[in-house]
């Protein structure tokens, strides 16, 4: 009996044991290929688990459990701050654990400026991308976030009931929402503003779409003519269909970056410092960019990205990264004033 | 020996405690335990980061807000609605089911109800959107048939959110229903017939008041699972669906606001069980009773 | 002329399947009667009931009420109101709403309806029981409220279907009084059918022996019982001692029969029967004499002999059953009421004999087919 009992207890010992040879990362779609686990368990013997989701699920399931459950987030850059001061949920990098210097120097600057709280490092940047507009330019021709609106558009476009739109559309209106972060009463009017202009806006959303393939779907068939859409998405319609354009809005591209970030109680921070090191190295940087069809944050891994992706890239953004704005942290209780707009949106007729 | 008989009870009484301990234990940690968490949630503020004070503020906000207001009354009203159709729905089928079909067809009946089951509810859902989309199946056949000049979208109307609530509720209903039906004698709709009843009069007069333990069942298993759906509304209604139940989702997930959230979880929780209540006053039914003849 | 008879059904069929259930019948049912339709389970009468209840729709053949053809008319709109086998009283109504059903539907006032059956509940003998719950009425109430519920509309015509069936037999025995003394009440003509051939004697003007979807015997019940038309009727109705054999000789009316284990005895012929037949003779125990020695019978019947098996006491209707001496075959006899064999034992020799006037002879049932 006691031996059966010992015997048991050793099992779990020794499962326990197995377990610490586990990274759990909870991430984006395609961020984390299979081709790339497979290779880092190969050279590791450390397994991968992948639990897909977005930021506000992320975040919101991180603070169900106290930071616990994963090892490695990659929450935007703007929401690492503010949850990390209301939810405790991430913890900061050694980054004497990191070759910084695989890193473009730019986005590490960014992301000092975003996420560094008491003096530690609390984000490393993985991926970056933008948010514009895509058209079908066969039914019609759109420069702007407002042209969404256009009367002949009605119930042909879509937008994400997210916070994105509502930055988007305070930017097309002359205003920088930025600026406004940390000025509650000038913010909370801003939005105001922007939420009737979406509201009276919303007989043109056929949609509010959650997900970037209900998007594509509703492009594909014909159902979308214009939209709010990640240059990835709208890249890879591009190149399926030349009809459809991604395009830098004249307003501004918005800039996103998805980071890297230690969860508070992760248990197993070896495994995930060797995970940054080896998708960080450019080689298996560009495979991950592949995957996303994205730009990511390592050196070097762009001159080896897909050419056309390049090309594309060079199309839509002439000027470089000239007309595009970074979101900076957003402050806590900023999503309050957003969630109130956002739903009044929801409700409107 | 006196005691020996009173012993028996408090033996068995114990005995009685621990076979249902487990099952108690069971309902306490995953049903009571989290709503006194929710309770004790909604009843706080954040008034700083990681501060927060005991407060009203939460029931305040529902209350102040028209926007929830209305969403609340509109999801009360439409699953009200969808629970009046699927027992119009359900009616005919269960009664061909207990009293006309016999055998294997009963059977059939019976599979034809469990069909919308045997796939989850998402891809159920998501078969709806093909089939009802602007590029989907339905609007293309109108055309075809020449009924529509161009595709129309059926999605993201009301009546849409409300044929997908009664699809799904159906079995809900129809099970009760029958089982009710069943157990209704022939002899006294023949009586009531034979006694210058006709079909209306006898619906009215003796089926529904025979069967209104099962059409109480069935209403409140089917407007508790209507208001509390979230995929149905969500897909099949797309930007006006208005469901209570992705309110307190979003305030849960994207506004990371569980104290209003937790607030609209009660005040869903105290609307099902007014409505529940009210159900049971109207059609004069006991909730044990209804619950034992389902 | 006679008066229209208030039910009357012409060459009446009704084929299910394979299986004839109303084979081409016709009677008539004279006003203000109560006529019995007797049969064994799956004879057709409940097939028959519910056609003239309008339940079951004709093959062919014509039922006429009041002198009114019913060829497409409803049950709802028939003047025929039927009590159930169970009574199938409304449970989910009280007592008064049941027997006022039937007003409703008519669209008479509430008043009105409440006055009426009130009035009729008063008349079956459960006045003030209107609030009742149906459940809580003994089993010769619930009857009652049925034909209340039924009676109110005055039907011509009333239809029972076994009511007492589900009763047990000393309610069953009082309801039967109570169901005649009700139909002489009413006045109205009863269409009762029954398995129970005591049933239908007790209450029956008229009854219809039915077998196989036609009627066997049509008769007051002193008929079927004295004169039984056919060997069914004679084994259905009333207690009768069978015995089957074959006919020795034919001489007039009288027939000699011997059973198969050479019991020789005498019998009134019925139909046409030649030597040399197998034929069924039948006799009833009270057409039956006792005697302890063969001397105590009267001189001129055949004595024979038996030996007691057992004693059925049951009052005024107590037998005693016997084994014949020769043939072994098993005979009942009803015991006198003097209580002259009280002390009769089983293993006993006994003497018996009987008229051969009253035992009826019939050509074997198999020998017709």
């Amino acid at each position: 009996m006691s031996a059966a009992l010992l015997l048991a207890l050793l099992a779990g010992v020794q499962a326990r044991a197995d377990n610490a040879q586990v990274l759990k990362i909870i991430t984006w779609a395609d961020y984390v290929p299979a081709e790339v686990i497979a290779q880092f368990g190969k050279e590791t013997g450390i397994q991968v688990q992948v639990t897909l989701s977005n930021n506000e699920e992320m975040i919101s399931k991180l603070r169900a459990t106290g930071g616990a459950g994963f090892d490695l987030a990659q929450p935007s850059q703007d929401r690492i701050l503010g949850a990390q001061q209301e939810f405790r949920i991430y913890k900061p990098f050694d980054t004497g654990k990191v070759r910084l210097d695989e890193f473009v120097p730019e986005l590490l600057d960014i992301i000092r400026k975003n996420a560094t709280i008491d003096g530690k490092l609390y984000g490393l940047p993985y991926i970056w991308g933008t948010e514009g507009l895509i058209y079908n330019s066969k039914r019609t021709r759109i420069s702007d976030y407002p042209d969404l609106c256009k009367p002949e558009l009605r119930g042909r476009t879509a937008v994400r009931l997210k916070r994105p739109t509502l930055m988007a559309f305070a930017l097309a209106s002359g205003r920088n929402p930025f600026a406004l972060y940390d000025n509650t009463k000038a913010y909370t009017a801003l939005m105001e503003q922007v939420g009737k202009t979406l509201a009276a806006c919303k007989v043109n959303f056929r949609f509010f779409y959650d997900n970037k393939d209900q998007l594509l779907n509703g492009v594909r068939s014909g159902e979308i003519d214009a939209a709010m859409m990640w240059d990835s998405g709208g890249w890879a319609l591009n190149r399926a269909n030349p009809d459809i354009k991604f395009i830098n809005p004249r307003s501004g591209a918005i800039a996103w970056m998805d980071t890297f970030a230690l969860t508070a109680r992760g248990r197993n921070d070896a495994a995930a410092y060797a995970w940054i090191n080896f998708v960080m190295r450019p080689e298996i940087a560009a495979k991950v960019a592949r995957s996303v069809g994205n730009f990511t944050a390592a050196r070097g891994a762009e001159a080896l990205m897909d050419p056309r992706i390049r090309a594309q890239f060079a199309e839509t953004f002439p000027d470089g990264l000239k007309n595009i704005k970074w979101y900076p942290a957003i402050p806590p209780g900023l999503e309050a004033i957003e969630g109130a707009i956002l739903d009044r949106v929801k409700a409107a007729d | 020996m006196p005691e020996a008989p009173a012993a028996a009870p408090w033996y068995r009484r114990l005995m009685l405690g621990l076979l249902l301990a487990p099952a108690l234990l069971w309902l306490f940690a995953l049903i009571v335990l989290p709503h006194v968490d929710l309770a004790l949630l909604s009843f706080r503020e954040r008034v700083a980061p990681r501060q927060y004070v005991a407060s009203l503020a939460q029931y305040r906000t529902f209350f102040g807000e028209p926007l929830y207001w209305r969403v609340f009354v509109r999801t009360a009203v439409l699953s009200a609605l969808a629970t009046a159709l699927t027992l119009l729905v359900a009616f005919p089928i269960a009664w061909t089911i207990a009293k006309l079909a016999r055998g294997r067809m009963s059977a059939l009946l019976f599979v034809v109800c469990l069909i919308p089951f045997w796939v989850s509810e998402t891809v159920r859902t998501l078969g709806w959107m093909i089939l009802l989309r602007e590029s989907g199946v339905l609007p293309a056949l109108l055309v075809h048939l020449g009924l529509t000049t161009q595709p129309v979208e059926l999605l993201y109307h009301d009546a849409t959110i409300l044929v997908g609530l009664v699809y799904t509720s159906l079995l809900f209903m129809v099970v009760p229903l029958v089982g009710n039906l069943e157990s209704l004698d022939n002899a006294l709709i023949e009586a009531a017939y034979d006694l210058g009843g006709k079909g209306w009069s006898i619906l009215r007069e003796i089926v529904i008041p025979h069967a209104a333990p099962g059409i109480t069942a069935g209403c409140i298993v089917v407007f508790m699972l209507t208001l509390g759906n979230y995929l149905t509304p969500t897909l099949l209604g797309g930007k006006n669906s208005l469901w209570f139940t992705e309110q307190i989702y979003t305030q849960f997930i994207t506004r990371f606001n569980w104290e209003q959230g937790a607030a609209f979880g009660f005040l869903l929780l105290a609307l099902s069980t007014a409505m529940v209540w009210l159900g049971l006053k109207v059609s004069g039914q006991r909730f044990s009773d209804v619950m034992r003849r389902a | 002329m006679a008066a229209i008879p208030d039910l009357e059904v012409r060459t009446l069929a009704k084929r299910f399947a394979t299986h004839l259930a109303v084979d081409d019948l016709s009677f008539s049912v004279a006003r203000g009667s109560f006529f019995s339709i007797l049969g064994p389970s799956g004879c057709g009468k409940t097939t028959l009931l519910r056609m003239i209840a309008g339940f079951i729709q004709p093959d062919r053949g014509d039922i006429a009420i009041g002198g009114r053809s019913m060829a497409g008319v409803a049950p709802n709109r028939r003047p025929v109101n039927m009590v159930f086998q169970q009574l199938a009283l409304f449970p989910m109504m009280s007592v008064a709403q049941n027997v006022a059903f039937g007003l409703a539907r008519r669209g008479i006032g509430r008043a009105e309806r409440t006055r009426r059956a009130e009035a009729m509940l008063e008349r079956v003998g459960l006045g003030g029981a209107g609030g009742k719950r149906t459940d809580e009425l003994s089993g010769g109430q619930r009857q009652r409220v049925a034909i209340a519920r039924s009676m109110i509309l005055e039907p011509t015509l009333l239809l029972l279907d076994e009511p007492l069936g589900a009763l047990d037999l000393k309610l069953r025995e009082h309801m039967k009084i109570e169901l005649k003394q009700l139909q002489a009440a009413f006045a109205t003509t009863f269409v009762y059918i029954t398995h129970d051939q005591s049933e239908a004697l007790v209450l029956s003007d008229h009854i219809g022996v039915m077998n196989h979807g036609r009627f066997e015997q049509l008769g007051t019940p002193q008929e079927l019982y004295y004169s039984p038309a056919s060997a069914f009727v004679a084994g259905f109705v009333g207690a009768n001692n069978r015995l089957a054999g074959k006919a020795l000789a034919v001489n007039g009316s009288l027939v000699q029969l011997a059973t198969s284990g050479g019991w020789v005895v005498h019998a009134h012929r019925q139909g046409p029967i030649t030597a040399g037949m197998a034929v069924e003779a039948f006799v009833r125990p009270e057409a039956t004499l006792l005697g302890r020695t063969s001397a105590d019978l009267p001189p001129g019947q055949t004595a024979h002999a038996g030996e007691v098996i057992s004693l059925l006491f049951d009052g005024a209707n107590s037998a005693v059953l016997l084994r014949e001496l020769q043939s072994h075959i098993e005979f009942r006899i009803a015991l006198p009421q003097t209580g002259a064999y009280a002390d009769l034992q089983v293993g006993a020799r006994i003497y018996f004999s009987f008229d051969p006037q009253r035992a009826i002879c019939f050509a074997a049932a198999d020998a017709h087919a």
